[in-house]
């Protein structure tokens, strides 16, 4: 049991829409996943079942209605539920990566620095960062006349490659990938599976949700199938 | 956890009748950035003012840790010893730029002046240091001996934001800081403000009704409704998953 790095259990979920009428949406509930270092787990399920909802609470981002969420940070399973403010950046600065489908355009920031800052948040030194961003974007085909340029105008699959650099360049033990590889071509597809595998062999604990059927077979060690809760809740 | 920089405890405020401020408590810690977040009205300008020592609460304090580690209650303090923390460890940005430059004095001697205030003498070093921090704010140095009344919207603000980090200040207020100025030069001034205070380490509190500026700035805001702290996370908390009926409105009226 030592090498866990996330053990979730209970977790329940509703969204509660004000402006509504105050529809109550439940979306997770009693929901249980452990993940160990070096293992990938990819959520699978219909649309809507609550996968994404899922992967942004275990990034802390989603307030939970009830259990917890254990993640190992700095040695000890620390509850992500719980966690005060500042822990929950601590531990996403140290421990837990999020790749989305979006990136979050800086304006004037460029392509590699946008990159390289999410290392030196890691604690990794400057310099170093950028030349490790560089190499990076240069693996996922990013041209390097584009390095320097902000990527707001960069093509949507240009974007998530600058995204995947992000989620990649720190090397944390704890990855979530939500759709990393959605808007990809065959050949960035392959670098990104190569990263995961790379990832998991550092260790990583990696939490993914891939519609992509090749992805999904070259990184899966197992899925988590999702289910959609009955409408009696 | 590190000690606090900033902490309000229930701070009560009226004007007369009317309560400006119900029971507001925050807590600010070095290196950080706190958005609060709410429309004209919410209290959060009063807030800014109590924080500030300008606005004496009805009820409650803000208690401030200096860089020895000693805390101090803001609204106990003599008038010299606040007027000394705002000219050394504080620093506010205005909306109005105006408001805080003198427009009768050079962009250099606008810099220049708070150093000066901080004990430094030597002309050429503060000259230096004026010239040095135009740069830092992308004001070409060759307009040292300007008026601000010869600089664009941006330009003030940018010649503001030089003005109040000259000194390095622990805590920087920030009132709206890209209110009334161009989409364009509000990215310029947005991208300008978060390099700083990161490379700086400053902890700002910034006061904003913008929840694009709040998303790219701060990792943790507050919002306010009718003088209370309605709710409070960190910044992908309340944005993406706002729980408060008014946090949902506010989230629900921004454009996509």
């Amino acid at each position: 049991m030592s090498d866990t790095m996330i053990a979730a259990s209970g977790l329940a979920k509703s969204f509660t829409l004000h402006l509504r009428g105050g529809v109550r949406i439940p979306v997770l509930d009693g929901l249980r996943l452990e993940v160990r270092a070096g293992e990938c787990v990819v959520l699978s399920g219909p649309s809507g079942v609550g996968k994404s909802t899922l992967m942004r609470a275990l990034h802390g981002t989603y307030r939970l209605d009830g259990g917890r969420i254990l993640v190992r940070h700095r040695g000890t399973m620390t509850d992500l539920a719980v966690a005060d403010e500042r822990t929950i950046l601590e531990i996403r600065r140290e421990t837990i990566g999020y790749v989305s489908q979006f990136l979050r355009v800086v304006p004037r920031v460029g392509a590699r620095d946008l990159v390289a800052e999410a290392a030196v948040a890691h604690g990794m030194d400057e310099d170093a960062a950028r030349v490790r961003a560089e190499a990076l974007l240069a693996r996922l085909n990013i041209p390097r006349r584009l390095h320097l340029l902000p990527p707001a105008t960069f093509s949507g699959g240009e974007q998530q490659r600058v995204n995947l650099a992000r989620g990649f360049i720190a090397r944390r033990p704890v990855l979530l990938l939500d759709e990393p590889t959605a808007s990809l071509d065959a050949a960035n597809r392959r670098v990104v599976i190569d990263l995961i595998r790379e990832a998991k062999q550092d260790g990583a604990a990696i939490v993914g949700i891939f519609h992509d059927e090749e992805v999904r077979a070259a990184v899966a060690d197992r899925l988590f199938a999702m289910e959609p809760l009955q409408d009696a809740a | 956890m590190s000690a606090t920089l900033l902490s309000a405890r229930e701070l009560s405020f009226a004007f007369g009748p009317i309560p400006a401020l119900r029971g507001v408590s925050v807590d600010l810690w070095p290196g950080e950035v706190l958005a609060v977040v709410g429309e004209s009205g919410s209290g959060k300008t009063t807030l800014l003012n109590v924080l500030l020592g300008r606005l004496r609460p009805d009820a409650g304090a803000v208690w401030y840790r200096d860089e020895a580690g000693h805390l101090a209650d803001v609204h106990a303090m003599a008038e010299p010893e606040l007027r000394r923390l705002h000219r050394s460890d504080w620093g506010f940005v205005q909306q109005d730029a105006k408001a805080s430059l003198r427009m009768a004095v050079s962009a250099g001697g606008n810099i220049g002046e708070r150093l000066m205030a901080q004990g430094a003498r030597h002309y050429g070093n503060i000259r230096a240091a004026a010239a040095e921090w135009l740069e830092r704010v992308e004001i070409d140095p060759a307009r040292i001996d300007d008026l601000p009344r010869t600089f664009s919207g941006g330009m003030l603000q940018r010649l503001q934001i030089a003005r109040v980090l000259v000194t390095h200040p622990r805590l920087v207020f920030m009132d709206e800081p890209t209110g009334g100025l161009d989409v364009s030069v509000q990215a310029r001034l947005l991208d300008l403000i978060r390099k700083l205070v990161s490379r700086l380490g400053i902890a700002v509190v910034l006061v904003t009704h913008d929840l694009g500026v709040a998303r790219l700035l701060a990792e943790r805001l507050i919002v306010m409704q009718g003088g209370r702290v309605v709710e409070h996370g960190l910044t992908d908390q309340v944005l993406d998953d706002p729980q408060h009926p008014y946090t949902q409105l506010l989230v629900s009226s921004v454009l996509q």
